[in-house]
């Protein structure tokens, strides 16, 4: 036997040993729960800080000796935004790694996409996505922790009813979040007396907004409402500016991350919108029983990753601790066992609100789990009304 | 509608106008040369304007934006030197299959370098919310900046391939390999040339529209798909023409914006390609003797 010959050999019997031991470690004394994020992508914005936060807060309570003595495996997927490769990502998650549940994708579109095999499979889906069709109507096994369009569409037009604003233009992106939040904004529009005189549908690539809003500025509007989580977020409220548009901006929930703000500079300035709390926790009242919580996440975030906290690494967060205390809760990791005792949570404080799930309400947060909120000195401020 | 709202649409066609031209341009050069399509010419974009945001964090504003252009025609010359040139089998569609690996693995590398965040430059004069009054219509400065440095580009390259004997040279590599090596040139160093300077010019266009359209790993692609269309109209090779046929692209868009919803720009301005291709399938500005002795 010559020298490469009883190398590749003993090279190959060292990798079958290594696979050997590996497979042998996996014992049943772990819960295994998949995540789908965009971590890289379109929505990476999503999916990375996501991605973070599942890693941390999984980290954490496995230090703390996991739940009912179980360390949870947390298997985490890169979906890279397309709809497509989350749904197979999703099958390899539940039929190669059987997870308990998926929690994820970061995006609407994808979500919607693997609703229905997460569904077929019975495994319990706890999507970090907006849209509100995701848990309306209800589905057995799906679940989102972040808060529904149409709450956030209410909020704006409290406030604009509140500002005696009746003539506004919407713009939105042309992925699922922005569809689904036109439609909302819409629906909702008439009950507070609103008339949306023009919504327009922007590509989320776009570079350039000016055309467009040159078409909401020839129709007078008080204001225009954008409703996008893409990077053209801070491209319509730069072109604004540009065009010296006097009208005001409203942005979805989806602008709640500071990155934008840097992004828009000086153009950022009084733009309004809703989120949930943790953009102005150190602001809040010391009642306040979201508090404890959205600090300790902030402060833990940012010293680990050296980067600003946003909302929607929050929407992770609030997905494990829902899935953490309902396996508490039902004392066993059986899939409809853990699925009827979410349904039975109530009050649990998370990041985007306190939750009270239902049979009927797969989100469980209701309008007060949102905040107005504005920017000002380049800092998120709450909204206040003026007299 | 109002003469000021028609002059806004306007403007802001030559906004989109002026950024496809620029994108466009830097595809004539390595095209002029070898007669393929670089593919990765939108990487260039991206790499000249993460490059200099990240210079600009330690120099001022004009040093970044040139030490951007120096280090992204460097890793242009390298793709040549490590890959192109290394081909074996040295033709028209291997590499142009080639450069859309390279783009592919551009992108990968830049998420690794920065990261997935979006990102810009600071607005050349001015900042995000100035803007010039032009007869009661607004534009950013910004735009000037991107139509200035195009006309800069544009009357450069014009010279350089029309009354330069290096220009000459690596037009006439792209005419007929054989012929002009027989004439003494050194063709394998024309390509070389022609990515670094091809990345160049992508690079200084990345940095002076990363204000407006902002920049992130990933940005480059769709930025070269317009720039691509607009180089075809105006006529391959022929960097007036792609001008031309970016302002006319983006003019197009913006005016059909006015009286269709915005979702049907891009079918607008393809099926307008399309008709004109059709009819002078060498572009606006293209010869048609020309184009007979080329692959594409």
């Amino acid at each position: 036997m010559n020298f490469k010959k009883f190398l590749t050999v003993s090279l190959s019997l060292m990798v079958s040993l290594f696979i050997g031991i590996s497979c042998g470690d996996k014992g049943g004394n772990t819960i295994k729960i998949g995540a789908l994020f965009s971590v890289t992508g379109p929505a990476s914005f999503l999916g990375a800080p996501e991605q973070k936060t599942a890693q941390m807060l999984v980290e954490e309570i496995n230090a703390k000796g996991g739940i009912n003595n179980k360390k949870i495996e947390l298997i985490v997927e890169d979906t890279a935004g397309d709809a497509n490769k989350a749904l197979s990502l999703a099958n390899k998650l539940i039929k190669e790694n059987k997870v308990l549940a998926i929690i994820g994708p970061s995006t609407s579109g994808e979500t919607l996409k693997i609703k229905e095999l997460c569904e077929k499979e019975k495994v319990i889906l706890i999507s970090c996505a907006a849209a509100e069709s995701i848990v309306n109507p209800v589905a057995k096994y799906v679940f989102k922790t972040p808060q529904k369009d149409s709450q956030a569409a209410m909020r704006i037009f409290m406030t604009m009813k509140d500002m005696g604003i009746k003539n506004v233009g919407v713009v939105s992106s042309g992925d699922g979040f922005g569809k689904g939040g036109k439609e909302q904004l819409e629906k909702l529009a008439p009950n507070y007396g609103v008339t949306i005189s023009i919504s327009e549908v922007y590509d989320a690539k776009a570079t350039d907004l000016t055309g467009v809003l040159n078409k909401l500025k020839g129709k007078n509007v008080e204001a225009v409402i954008n409703w996008s989580i893409v990077p053209a977020q801070a491209i319509v409220a730069k072109n604004m500016r540009q065009m010296n548009m006097t009208a005001l901006l409203f942005q979805s929930h989806g602008f709640g991350n500071i990155k934008y703000v840097k992004e828009t500079g000086k153009a950022g300035e009084g733009i309004i919108f809703p989120a949930g709390r943790l953009l102005i926790a150190d602001k809040l009242p010391d009642t306040n029983k979201q508090k404890a919580l959205l600090i300790k996440y902030k402060t833990d975030y940012e010293a680990k990753f050296k980067e600003d906290v946003s909302t929607f690494g929050g929407h992770a967060y609030d997905a494990i601790i829902v899935i953490v205390e309902a396996i508490k809760k039902a004392q066993s990791t059986d899939k409809d066992k853990v699925r009827d005792a979410i349904e039975g949570l109530k009050d649990v404080v998370g990041t985007g609100g306190i939750f009270n799930f239902s049979a009927a309400d797969h989100n469980g947060l209701d309008i007060d789990a949102f905040e107005m909120i504005t920017v000002k000195d380049g800092k998120f401020v709450p909204y206040e009304k003026k007299k | 509608m109002s003469y000021e709202q028609l002059l806004q649409y306007v403007f802001s066609g030559i906004t989109n106008g002026s950024i496809y031209a620029i994108t466009g341009i830097g595809f004539n050069i390595i095209y002029n040369t070898t007669g393929i399509i670089n593919f990765a010419q939108g990487e260039f974009l991206m790499l000249g304007g993460m490059t200099s945001i990240t210079f600009s964090r330690y120099f001022p504003l004009p040093i970044a934006v040139a030490l951007a252009v120096i280090v992204t025609a460097i890793v242009g010359a390298l793709i040549d030197f490590l890959v192109i040139r290394n081909l074996k089998k040295q033709s028209i569609l291997f590499m142009i299959i080639v450069t859309i690996g390279l783009s592919i693995l551009l992108q990968e590398a830049a998420l690794h370098i920065w990261d997935e965040k979006v990102r810009s430059l600071p607005f050349f004069t001015g900042d995000e919310i100035s803007s010039i009054n032009i007869f009661g219509a607004y534009i950013s400065p910004q735009v000037l900046w991107v139509v200035l440095i195009c006309s800069i580009i544009v009357a450069v390259l014009t010279v350089f391939f029309k009354y330069t004997a290096t220009g000459r040279s690596m037009r006439a590599c792209s005419s007929n390999v054989i012929a002009a090596r027989l004439c003494g040139i050194n063709s394998k160093n024309m390509i070389t040339l022609s990515f670094t300077l091809s990345a160049a010019i992508g690079a200084l266009a990345g940095a002076v529209v990363s204000p407006i359209t902002q920049t992130q790993y990933d940005c480059g692609t769709s930025l070269a798909i317009k720039g691509f269309a607009v180089a075809i109209l105006g006529g391959l090779g022929n960097s007036i023409g792609a001008v031309a046929g970016g302002i006319v692209i983006g003019l197009l868009e913006s005016l059909s914006i006015s009286i269709l919803p915005l979702a049907y720009k891009d079918a607008v301005s393809i099926s307008i390609l399309l008709l004109i291709l059709f009819v002078k399938p060498s572009g606006l500005f293209g010869k048609k003797e020309i184009s007979a002795l080329k692959d594409f």
